[in-house]
């Protein structure tokens, strides 16, 4: 083992690969993020390479590697994997020592995952099949009102009137904003009303306790989110620190806690 | 990927399998004989006794999921009318027909399909086994004759066997004209024998089990309990289930495990993922969680054959005891007991979109359960045959993340 063992998590997601880099003390060294592209195993290689070279360490010094996310099991070099339910408990719980319902909103898919206070899952839920309330969704749907992504939060700043997308579709929904668009919604309501429907798709999965911890990377770009969450359920509801990469940072938690 | 274990008994069951496909296709040619298509949880006691060859077409479209072929034939089902959300069964099986084809033809020579004489269903599993039956009656114009059972049932009762008697005893005259024989009620005591003996036998097979570790797992059963579907009321498939019995105890006596280092005890509820069978067999075994308990293959157990007495009243009871006909308060009561015969750790309910009945996860039924008994469970959404409706990804992360929460040998 190297003299300065450091400790791997990496998430490869379905839009996004995430990785997070632990020095001996459990200190996060560096952080990166990239589109996963066609290969994992590239997204996987690549973002070894980057965390390694902004802490100016090789790959000798790695004492362990765990992998998450959709491409766990494409990460030839990782020394264990793990799901990501396992991976942003995990996570969560170092941040939050207490119980909590994670509500984690991905490029294609939300969870649920309720965390007890000593940092055991009690249960987890899934969404069913369809992208709709996803980061996927999101894309798409600000896609058809021809949005650049860096503007959906400040347009839904300023709504006026609280509308939600009901289907259950991704591309239903993008029919549903077509019809808004053509009865003269304004820009503003529209885009607050993707918003209103990624939350209104997490509430519907199940139960949500009195403490909610966001992740993700639809919180991570657009945190009104969280707000609307909050109003919408009437609980505390807290981000965690670097939502996007919750799920590496937990994986390198794991990975030093011995995989 | 984990080592499978085939079994002896497989080889003997292809033979089997074989036999009866080509039994029932040269009945079909031969003008001196008939064939029956019947549901799989119908009266086949019955069929049997008037002397049809029986043809099961839950049988065939179980096939055509586990080959795969069935993403070939269910758009063309959907095309003619059926939509895709209803029973993949059915959309698979007719979409195979409007094109001509059948797995029977690669796996037994077959020319196609044997064509039918009478077609005779149950509803007490679904009513689209009677739609399905329907489109062949006007396909090949012969008769469609069946009983239409009670469903949602608590406890079923003396007036609940006596409405199904009532009706298996009606299906006699148009049964009778279309076997060209008359009903013998001696003949029909020993076929029903037949199928007490292999119930009995398959549930002993079942049973084995609860040996930790168990020597087979769901998914051998969904091989295995082909006999007890096609072919009970004959002697083979009690001869079978001997030999199948025998082979499940040598395996016992030899400590030979099905999941290599079994660590969980998994309850599989609903239907298989036929197309997936194996693939989820061999997931389940790389985490070393065994499946070692299921309503579905359970659901050729039929412990009321048994009963003695009038064998009408027996058979009818047997089918409307059937699991998938019960309310969920009694399915509740009959998979609390299984849990703890089958000492599970975790149940994996499999909500299947183009099969509500079998589906028992739409009415809160786990969250009471676990509320019950404190086992854990995990839900995984796809579907018997339809692959459209399975995100595989999905359905093994959410197995992989229950299976890394679920403690060995007690509930969460």
């Amino acid at each position: 083992m190297s003299a300065r063992p450091l400790y791997l998590g990496l998430d490869l997601g379905s839009a996004w690969s995430k990785a997070v880099l632990l020095g001996p003390d459990g200190q996060v060294l560096a952080r990166a993020a990239r589109r996963t592209g066609m290969r994992f195993e590239d997204a996987a290689g690549a973002l070894r390479d980057d965390v390694l070279d902004r802490a100016g360490a090789t790959a000798a010094d790695l004492a362990s590697v765990v992998s998450t996310g959709y491409g766990r099991r494409n990460v030839p070099f990782a020394d264990a994997r793990r799901t990501e339910i396992s991976c942003h408990a995990r996570g969560a719980h170092h941040h939050f020592p207490r119980e909590l319902d994670l509500v984690d909103i991905g490029g294609q898919d939300n969870k649920i995952v309720h965390v007890r206070r000593d940092g055991a899952v009690a249960n987890f839920l899934m969404n069913r099949k369809c992208a709709a309330g996803t980061g996927a969704f999101v894309e798409e749907i600000a896609h058809r009102l021809d949005v650049p992504l860096e503007e959906l939060e400040p347009l839904a700043e300023a709504a006026t009137r609280e509308i939600t997308l009901s289907s259950f579709c991704t591309v239903f929904s993008a029919t549903e904003v077509i019809k808004l668009i053509r009865e003269g919604e304004s820009p503003g309501n529209l885009c607050r009303g993707i918003f209103n429907s990624v939350i209104a798709r997490v509430v519907e999965m199940g139960p949500l306790g009195g403490f909610i911890v966001m992740s993700g990377g639809v919180v991570a770009a657009f945190p009104v989110v969280a707000r609307i969450l909050a109003e919408k359920t009437g609980a505390e509801v807290a981000v965690a620190p670097h939502p996007q990469h919750l799920g590496a940072f937990g994986a390198a938690l794991v990975a030093r806690e011995g995989g | 990927m984990p080592e499978f274990k085939p079994f002896r008994a497989q080889k003997r069951m292809k033979a089997l399998m074989a036999g009866h496909f080509h039994g029932v296709d040269a009945a079909s040619r031969d003008p001196q004989r008939r064939v029956a298509w019947c549901t799989s949880v119908g009266p086949a006691e019955l069929l049997r006794s008037l002397g049809f060859e029986v043809y099961f077409p839950e049988n065939h479209g179980a096939m055509l999921g586990a080959t795969r072929k069935a993403q070939e034939y269910i758009p063309k089902a959907n095309a003619a009318g059926y939509s895709p959300d209803i029973c993949s069964y059915l959309t698979s099986d007719v979409g195979a027909y409007l094109a001509g084809e059948t797995p029977l033809q690669q796996a037994y020579g077959l020319e196609g399909v044997p064509r039918p004489d009478v077609l005779v269903y149950n509803t007490n599993q679904c009513r689209d086994v009677k739609d399905w039956f329907a489109f062949y009656s006007r396909e090949f114009g012969v008769p469609l004759v069946g009983v239409n059972s009670p469903v949602n049932v608590g406890e079923v009762t003396a007036e609940h066997v006596a409405g199904a008697v009532a009706q298996y005893r009606a299906l006699l005259p148009a049964l009778e004209a279309a076997a060209g024989q008359r009903f013998d009620i001696d003949r029909f005591r020993e076929v029903l024998a037949l199928s007490a003996d292999t119930s009995r036998l398959w549930k002993a097979c079942l049973w084995k089990a609860r040996h930790r570790p168990t020597p087979l797992t769901f998914f051998d059963a969904c091989i295995l309990m082909g006999p007890a579907v096609v072919l009970r009321g004959t002697p083979d498939a009690v001869a079978f289930y001997e030999e199948t019995l025998a082979e499940l105890d040598e395996r016992i006596a030899a400590g030979v495990a099905a999941v290599e280092g079994e660590r969980l005890r998994i309850y599989w509820e609903g239907m298989p993922v036929w197309g997936k069978l194996r693939d989820l067999a061999g997931f389940l075994g790389e985490l070393h969680a065994a499946a070692v308990v299921s309503t579905y293959c359970n659901s050729w157990v039929f412990d009321a054959f048994d009963q003695g007495g009038d064998p009408f009243e027996a058979m009818a009871r047997a089918y409307l005891d059937l699991f998938i006909a019960r309310s969920d308060d009694a399915k509740e009561e009959i998979m609390a007991g299984l849990l703890a015969d089958f000492a599970v750790d975790g149940i994996v309910y499999h909500d299947a979109k183009t099969c509500p009945n079998n589906s028992n996860t739409r009415y809160g039924l786990p969250q009471r359960l676990k509320e019950r008994t404190g086992v854990p469970y995990v839900i995984v959404y796809g579907d018997l045959n339809d692959l459209r409706c399975f995100s595989e990804e999905q359905a093994k992360t959410s197995i992989e993340a229950f299976i890394e929460q679920v403690p060995a040998g007690g509930a969460a």
